[in-house]
């Protein structure tokens, strides 16, 4: 268990380090200049100079990265002319663009990008789960087809096609919602919910069609298991029988998917945010990058990649809970 | 009596021979109805694709003049008539603002749409396929290396990384060939995961073992043992992610960075209706629709394929 | 328990008849058949496999319901007493309540057929509770007592544990345990035995012996094998494709079968006790194998890597012309030794000098001119021929990697076909046209193209009915003879050893107990384990 825990860390180092490696050289590699874009068209060489040394873009990419790297760990200094502003550990330094420090940009934006994923879990895994279940039992009876419809459709929309479409109909046509804005949690809840309806069912149509084809094979699969035969032929009721036995087998593997699918919902989450213009991590990600905003783009891969074990960390803690034949090593 | 036949392995290797395999996966095809639906779109939707030209020609337009007589400058741009200005002119409508023939503009979209996803496939199949025949023949270390690649690939998000090459890449670059490099190269790590499967699977079989016996080269039992094997999954997989690659395209465009204007993408044309929905429905409806119907075609002709060579692995899951 | 005094029936079927499938592809697994058992009696029934026995055994409890399955006839519980119901004719809950608490069932495979994510003390609970309807704490103690009553030692403790903290003894145990929960009058045994080990599966049948004489409970046990009948029923019935071929009392029936299909099966099965041909001399040392080790790293990736050694400083000789019986039970090392001895398994430590060159370490270039001499037949007969090359190019490929021309090999190969017996016309074939008998064939003709000198069998008759495995036997001898080859014959089954060896090599837990003659060692068997084993196979009389 320590043993795994430390396996952990370690893969996450060296994994934020090849990938922070990663987003330096692509950037050294592109003849794009930030400063040009921070300068602004007017600008003349001796300008250009001046924002180069202000940005660190006149070091070499290894001493720029290097920097990088030690503002994580211990902090540094940035100095703008006569005054020396300190950026406590870990540092991910300032954006070329805005000159906002990265980490309250990104703290900034977490809650958004948060509130929707969060919200959207919930309602894929219940709708998944059960339209998964529902089919199952119905195996090849109208129930199970229309479920499967649903399955192929959803996978087949792309979130951007299904939340224009659920803006036609909702925002266009019926006029029951109004175009979403983000109002934080904590200012008014009510409001809140009601504006990220419609971002909430964009990612829950595409994610549990998933969830539920495979709850569907899950559930197929442990039914026809030996074990499920057992209790069948020592008479437990049916419920029972699929309500604790297969059920727990079907979904216990559910738990490990959430992680690998990790990568693709943070995907549909920015396609999401971009759509429905909601200011979270994914706004932030398109625009960064398209202002070759080096220190964002560097400080936002970081955070994904951490979000990405951690949340396979969790899903092995949790797997190895619920199933006890796991060993963690 | 008991027959203790073991099942090793992976998802699915056909026990039977090649040619009655073949006969009956094209039979199982041939009765599966929403595969043959899928079938005859997607093979109408290439041809229209290719011959867009001579299509738009058909029409009388093209994708790039403007039409402004035809807009409502009282309403912002918006197209005169019912359903965005659909006419015997322009078939589908015309774009909001510009006046654009849509009807032409999707058809040219169709062609970005289908030489993107089938360039990437190229790039992920040539990474994927050389990325897990290391890992399958390569050894312990290889395999360890090259299987935590894998993993990571997999479940990390990398149109992020996409995103921002593609932002940075110097306009000059021909960009769908940059959007294939891209896709494909951030995209392989299924097709690598399910080669390396298969060569390990293929590997612990008995004949392999006998092959090796009798006195036959690495080289020799990896061309006519395993790779023979392992090859068919490879490729049908590769059938499914063909409509992946299209949505990764539309989403790509769609966010700015993928094919720039004036060429014509859907992605990029669902982007600006975004602002549209409510004065000109039609003009989310012709990328929108276009991009559903050739992804879902797409998706029932491979997921047929699939389900022919194993049932268990479709997404309908008929068992 | 039994109302009935002993020898009341408990059990009466009557022209039971299964049926799948719909149209023309109507398959009748089950044709006619009828029988009684009478309470604390145990009913044998035996056949190869399609004979339809375990078919029958499922519909006893209705376990053919929504499966699309047909059954006819009548499944008469209780007999015609004033409890007597008829299954087949029950509606879904009725019978739901006549399973595990009238008739139980155990299954072939015990690793498969618990839950694995409960603790086992609860899976027992809930199906006692299912039918008392007793309190949780009640149907835990019931766990409890019904474990320590199957022999689980310290059973308070262990029904916490979850299966897979059970070997595959323990686990048959406890869900002998849990049939045994709710008191059945009858017990449906598939194939109780035949995933285990023969000293596991001697205690096994024990228990079920003795649990029989002290409730009075009916047993139905299901098998393939003759001396699992001969040991613990008191009748037994012959299936053959679905009809019941012979009935009676089982000695009677063993000894003097009326039926033909019963004498060719009983001929088929190798025995302890039957006259065999008279030893080989045995020549000088061909193969040489000295302390031999091989280690596998578990599972798992620890700092500390422990292995496990699969086998443990093994020394024998293998002697030019004679066949060398290896026998242990599952975990003995006996398939990793042979794998060593023809190179495909690299050993840890230790040396294999074979016909005067030592093998061990020799880079795969300069053992393949070797290799030729060195062939083997494997077990599974689907997993040993590659199913998208026809049989012809199957046999033809060994000639071929040695640079023999394309026509010759073809010829070579049809030759070699006729010579186990195949139709050389059906060359062009894939293996999945055969059945897999045939495929054994075709993987000795494979392994014979090379005319080697040492041929290792592993386990090749474990996957064949019993006709099926005389057969290959026999063709066995008869290539050894003609071809003079020596054989390294591994099994599990002591019998086919003995019928089939020169002299025998005993294995347990990757270390050789015992190396000695075949007679000497059935007859005046040194080792302890030795002793343990032979006295655990059933034996038929």
């Amino acid at each position: 268990m320590t043993l795994y825990l430390l396996r952990r860390l370690g893969s996450l180092l060296v994994l934020l380090v090849v990938m922070t490696a990663v987003v330096y050289g692509i950037f050294y590699a592109i003849p794009a200049d930030p400063a040009v874009l921070v300068c602004g068209k007017g600008c003349d060489g001796a300008q250009l100079a001046v924002v180069h040394h202000k940005l660190g873009l006149d070091q070499p990419v290894t001493t720029q990265y290097w920097h990088f790297l030690e503002g994580l760990v211990v902090g540094r200094d940035y100095s703008s002319g006569p005054d020396v502003t300190h950026c406590a550990a870990p540092c991910l330094g300032y954006s070329f663009q805005t000159d906002l420090p990265v980490l309250s940009l990104i703290a900034q934006r977490l809650p958004v990008s948060l509130s929707l994923t969060a919200g959207a879990v919930v309602l894929w895994t219940i709708t998944g789960v059960s339209l998964g279940l529902v089919s199952a039992l119905r195996e090849k009876r109208l129930t199970d087809r229309l479920i499967t419809v649903f399955v192929l459709g959803g996978l087949g929309t792309p979130v951007f096609v299904s939340g224009l479409l659920l803006l036609m109909v909702f925002c266009g046509w019926l006029q029951w919602l109004d175009f979403p804005v983000y109002v934080p949690l904590t200012e008014d809840p009510v409001a809140w919910a009601q504006n990220l309806i419609l971002p909430w069912l964009t990612l829950t149509i595409l994610q549990s069609a998933i969830f539920t084809r495979l709850t569907r094979t899950g559930m197929l699969e442990t039914l026809s298991e030996d074990h499920i035969r057992t209790f069948r032929a020592y008479g437990l009721p049916e419920r029972r029988v699929v309500g604790r036995h297969a059920l727990r087998g079907a979904l216990t593997p559910l738990i490990s998917i959430n992680a690998v699918e990790f990568g693709v919902v943070l995907v549909n989450a920015m396609l999401t945010e971009t759509l429905f213009g909601l200011p979270g991590i994914g706004q932030l990600i398109v625009q960064s990058s398209n202002n070759v905003d080096l220190p964002v783009v560097a400080g936002l891969t970081l955070t994904a990649g951490l979000a990405v074990v951690l949340a396979n960390t969790v899903a092995d803690l949790l797997y190895a809970a619920v199933d006890r034949r796991v060993v963690l090593a | 009596m008991t027959e203790v036949v073991t099942e090793i392995g992976g998802p699915d290797v056909a026990t039977s021979g090649p040619p009655a395999r073949a006969r009956q996966v094209l039979r199982t095809l041939r009765s599966d109805r929403p595969a043959m639906a899928g079938l005859v779109v997607t093979v109408l939707l290439i041809l229209a694709a290719v011959f867009a030209p001579l299509l738009a020609a058909l029409e009388g337009q093209d994708t790039t003049t403007f039409h402004t007589q035809l807009l409502d400058s009282a309403r912002g741009g918006v197209p005169h008539g019912a359903l965005g200005g659909v006419s015997a002119d322009h078939w589908l409508g015309v774009e909001p603002t510009t006046g654009r023939d849509l009807f032409a503009r999707a058809l040219y979209g169709a062609r970005i749409s289908f030489t993107v996803a089938f360039g990437t496939l190229v790039v992920q199949l040539l990474l994927g396929v050389a990325i897990g025949l290391a890992a399958g023949f390569g050894g312990r270390v290889a395999d360890a290396t090259l299987g935590r690649l894998i993993d990571l690939s997999i479940s990390f998000p990398q149109l992020m990384f996409a995103i921002a090459l593609l932002a940075i890449v110097p306009q000059s670059f021909p960009r769908p060939v940059l959007l294939m490099l891209v896709i494909g190269l951030f995209n392989w790590g299924g097709t690598a995961r399910l080669t390396r499967g298969q060569v390990l699977s293929l590997k612990t079989r008995d004949y392999v073992a006998a092959a090796r016996l009798s006195g036959a080269t690495p080289a020799r039992i990896a061309r006519r043992e395993i790779l023979p094997g392992a090859l068919p999954q490879v490729l049908t997989y590769a059938a499914i992610l063909l409509p992946g690659n299209m949505v990764s395209e539309a989403g790509l465009s769609f966010l700015g960075v993928g094919v720039h204007p004036p060429t014509s993408s859907w992605g990029q044309m669902l982007s600006t209706a975004t602002t549209w929905f409510r004065a000109d429905p039609m003009y989310v409806l012709v990328p929108g629709l276009s991009l559903l119907t050739a992804v879902l075609a797409f998706t029932l002709l491979a997921d047929g394929i699939r389900a022919a060579l194993d049932p268990k692995a479709s997404l309908r899951g008929r068992r | 328990m039994t109302g009935e005094g002993s020898g009341g029936v408990v059990l009466s079927v009557r022209d039971l008849t299964v049926e799948f499938g719909s149209g023309d592809g109507v398959l009748r697994a089950v044709d006619g058949v009828s029988f009684d058992l009478a309470a604390g009696s145990a009913l044998g029934v035996v056949g190869e496999s399609g004979s339809g026995k375990s078919t029958t055994a499922l519909a006893l409890l209705g376990l053919h319901r929504r499966t699309g399955a047909r059954v006819t006839g009548r499944i008469l519980l209780g007999g015609d007493g004033p409890e007597g119901v008829d299954v087949n004719a029950l509606d879904d809950e009725a019978v739901r309540g006549v399973r595990g608490r009238r008739i139980a069932m155990i299954f072939q495979d015990p690793m498969s057929a618990l839950d694995p994510y409960y603790r086992i003390g609860d899976q027992i609970a809930e199906v006692y509770r299912a039918h008392s309807g007793a309190g949780r704490k009640a149907a835990w103690a019931r766990a409890v007592e019904v474990l320590d009553r199957v022999g689980i030692p310290d059973a308070a403790r262990r029904a916490r544990a979850r299966p897979h903290e059970f070997s595959g003894g323990m686990r048959q145990r406890a869900l002998i345990a849990m049939a045994l929960a709710c008191e059945p009058e009858i017990l449906v045994a598939d194939e109780p035995t035949s995933a285990l080990d023969v000293t596991v599966q001697a205690q096994i049948l024990d228990l079920l012996d003795g649990l029989r004489a002290d409730t009075g409970m009916a047993l139905l046990l299901v098998t393939h094998d003759l001396g699992v009948v001969s040991r613990s029923a008191d009748e037994v019935l012959v299936m053959h494709r679905g009809r019941a071929v012979e009935r009676g009392p089982v000695h009677e029936v063993l000894r003097a079968p009326a039926q033909p299909y019963t004498r060719s099966l009983l001929e088929a099965v190798p025995r302890l006790d039957a006259p065999r041909a008279a030893r080989r001399e045995p020549g000088e040392p061909l193969l040489t194998v000295t302390d031999l080790t091989r280690e596998f790293r578990r599972p798992g990736r620890g700092l500390r890597r422990d292995a496990a050694r699969a086998v443990d400083g093994v020394s024998l000789d293998v002697r030019r012309g004679e066949t060398l019986g290896v026998v242990g039970e599952s975990g003995s090392g006996k398939t990793t030794l042979v794998r060593m001895m023809v190179g495909l398994l690299a050993p840890t430590s230790g040396r294999i000098v074979f016909d005067g060159r030592e093998i061990t370490g020799l880079p795969e270039k300069r053992l393949r001119p070797i290799r030729r001499d060195l062939q083997m037949v494997f077990q599974d007969p689907m997993s040993s021929l590659n199913p998208r090359h026809t049989v012809g190019d199957s046999i033809a490929d060994p000639l071929r990697v040695r640079g023999v021309p394309d026509g010759e090999a073809r010829r070579t190969a049809r030759e070699l076909m006729e010579r186990v017996g195949l139709d050389p016309a059906r060359h062009d074939r894939y293996p999945h046209e055969f059945s897999g008998g045939q495929r054994q064939r075709m993987g000795i003709a494979r392994a014979l193209s090379l005319r080697p000198t040492l041929l290792v069998c592993d386990e090749p008759v474990s996957a064949l009915d019993v006709s099926t495995q005389a057969q290959i036997l026999e063709l066995l001898r008869d290539v050894q003879e003609d071809y003079g080859l020596t054989i390294v014959f591994v099994s599990h089954d002591l019998a086919v050893i003995r019928q089939v060896s020169d002299r025998v090599a005993v294995l347990r837990g990757g270390e050789l107990v015992e190396l000695a003659d075949v007679d000497e060692l059935y007859e005046s068997p040194r080792h302890e384990y030795t002793r343990t084993l032979l006295a655990a196979v059933p034996v038929l009389a």
